[in-house]
């Protein structure tokens, strides 16, 4: 091992790191919001909506997101004729993929929560969406952490397959040093160690946050 | 107050409720008994839309229930409903949890919201519970909190199914008085219940439901002392 080397290195895929980082939080926070309304559709009972919803969310866990880069990259752009920037191809990709997978983390979540929740606020007088919004969605969100915290973790390691369409996020940046020095194991051992470093990063977070909604609960508050 | 005419509920081939008619005055207080699977929480349910009756027609306040072109919402403004797991959102206090749908659906501000709940919490005897969680809560003081939320609603008529069967033995008796004032000051309400001392000595009338039909009907007395229907009787002897 040429340590002298990795000490080298380190920086640069620090660096590089934020923009997997970055790729990340944007993916999630635009799959969270897709999720949201995918999941609420499933489950409005509406048909139609209920069915877009399905088919969206079977389509992007079904596929390779390596293909749905792919498709949003260079299949669209053909098709729509428009010049795809790639940053911007890798943001929607992970973003929609995601957004397949925290619909069903959601979906899990809302059909956790006590039925007589619903029907307590449905016998208030409450409209549908109030009691979703304020009894059902609060509720659903907090069982949803945990599996939040995973799909950000797995997402944080899928980023890395937008190097195929040349983001300079950690991965690429990696394949851009062993271009110009054919250090396989230092290269490949850093890239991974720093992966390591911001997941394990996200757990302890997750799990603080996680802490803290459970005092939240049973902890006096006032209004 | 509460007229029902020709009420059917199924459930797929599952006949629950098979042609109820009744009809609840005002501030009359109406005592729903009969055996496990009965229809007693059907019924009730049916009144608020909880569930979709499947024909006949209800009416509460003069204003159809049932139709299309009712504002359902509306109509459960005036229904308050109590439920035998109490059914309290975990995630608010006792004083959110009776603010909340005065501010959300009859659109109070937060002052007059805050001033009902607490003026609520008081009737119920829980003030210094006010930000306790339901967790933190017994049974007992969950159900109170649980009716002081349907109340903060000023409904008209209030819905009980089975209020205390949930609750252990030396709690029901809270609830109970909570009820019983709740009577005395002349609130309307349909009360599915075990509890036959309190049947005989708040309710107004008394009706026996049995398999998906109102059996029998009448003072607590004509039903406890003098029921004329064999099947009232049998019921009557297995709980009394
Ligand atoms: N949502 C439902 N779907 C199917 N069957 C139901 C449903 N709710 C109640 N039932 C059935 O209807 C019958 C009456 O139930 P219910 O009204 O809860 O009785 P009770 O409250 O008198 O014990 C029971 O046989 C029950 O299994
Ligand atoms: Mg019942």
């Amino acid at each position: 091992m040429r340590w002298d080397f990795i000490a080298d290195i380190l920086p640069r895929l620090f660096k590089a790191s934020i923009l997997t980082l970055e790729l990340t939080i944007a993916g999630i926070s635009i799959g969270i919001v897709i999720g949201l309304i995918a999941s609420l559709m499933r489950i409005s009972g509406i048909k139609v909506l209920s069915a877009v919803a399905k088919a969206y969310v079977d389509f992007f866990r079904g596929t390779p997101l390596l293909v749905q880069i792919a498709i949003i990259h260079y299949a669209l752009p053909v098709i729509f004729n428009y010049t795809p920037v790639a940053i911007v191809s890798g943001v929607i990709a992970l973003g929609i993929n995601s957004g397949a997978y925290v619909a069903e983390i959601f979906r899990a979540g809302i059909q956790s929560i006590d039925k007589g929740q619903m029907e307590a606020a449905r016998s208030l007088g409450m409209t549908w969406g109030q009691a979703m919004r304020y009894i059902i969605l609060p509720q659903a969100f907090k069982v949803s952490i945990p599996p939040l915290g995973n799909e950000f973790i797995a997402l944080l390691k899928d980023s890395s397959l937008v190097s195929i369409i040349a983001v300079e996020e950690l991965m690429t940046t990696g394949r851009l040093i062993m271009g110009r020095y054919p250090l396989v194991a230092e290269i490949w051992f850093s890239v991974a160690l720093i992966y390591l470093i911001l997941t394990s990063t996200i757990a302890i977070l997750v799990n603080f946050v996680e802490r803290r909604l459970q005092i939240g609960d049973s902890g006096q508050r006032s209004v | 107050m509460i007229v029902v005419k020709d009420l059917y509920k199924k459930f797929g081939d599952l006949e629950v409720l098979k042609g109820i008619n009744c009809h609840i005055k005002e501030q009359e207080v109406v005592c729903i008994i009969g055996p496990s699977g009965s229809g007693k929480s059907t019924f009730l349910r049916c009144l608020n839309r909880l569930e979709e009756p499947t024909s006949g027609e209800i009416i509460i306040d003069n204003i159809p229930v049932t139709g299309d072109k009712t504002d359902i919402n509306l109509i459960r403004q005036e229904v308050g409903m109590v439920f035998q797991r109490f059914n309290l959102f975990p995630h608010l206090t006792a004083l959110e949890n009776i603010m909340l749908a005065p501010m959300k659906v009859r659109k109070k501000s937060k002052k007059e919201a805050m001033e009902i709940a607490e003026e609520l919490l008081a009737k119920v005897g829980l003030t210094d519970k006010r930000n306790s969680y339901p967790e933190q809560l017994s049974g007992g003081q969950q159900q109170r909190v649980a009716i002081a939320r349907a109340l903060a609603m000023r409904p008209k008529v209030m819905l009980f199914d089975e209020p205390t069967s949930a609750l252990d033995p030396e709690v029901v008796g809270e609830v109970l008085t909570v009820m019983k004032t709740l009577a005395i000051e002349g609130m309307t309400m349909v009360v599915v219940t075990h509890e036959m001392g309190f049947a005989r000595e708040v309710g107004d009338r008394v009706i026996f439901i049995d398999d998906g039909y109102f059996l029998e009907e009448g003072t607590p007395d004509e039903i406890f002392n003098n029921a004329k229907n064999e099947r009232t009787r049998a019921f009557l002897s297995k709980i009394l």
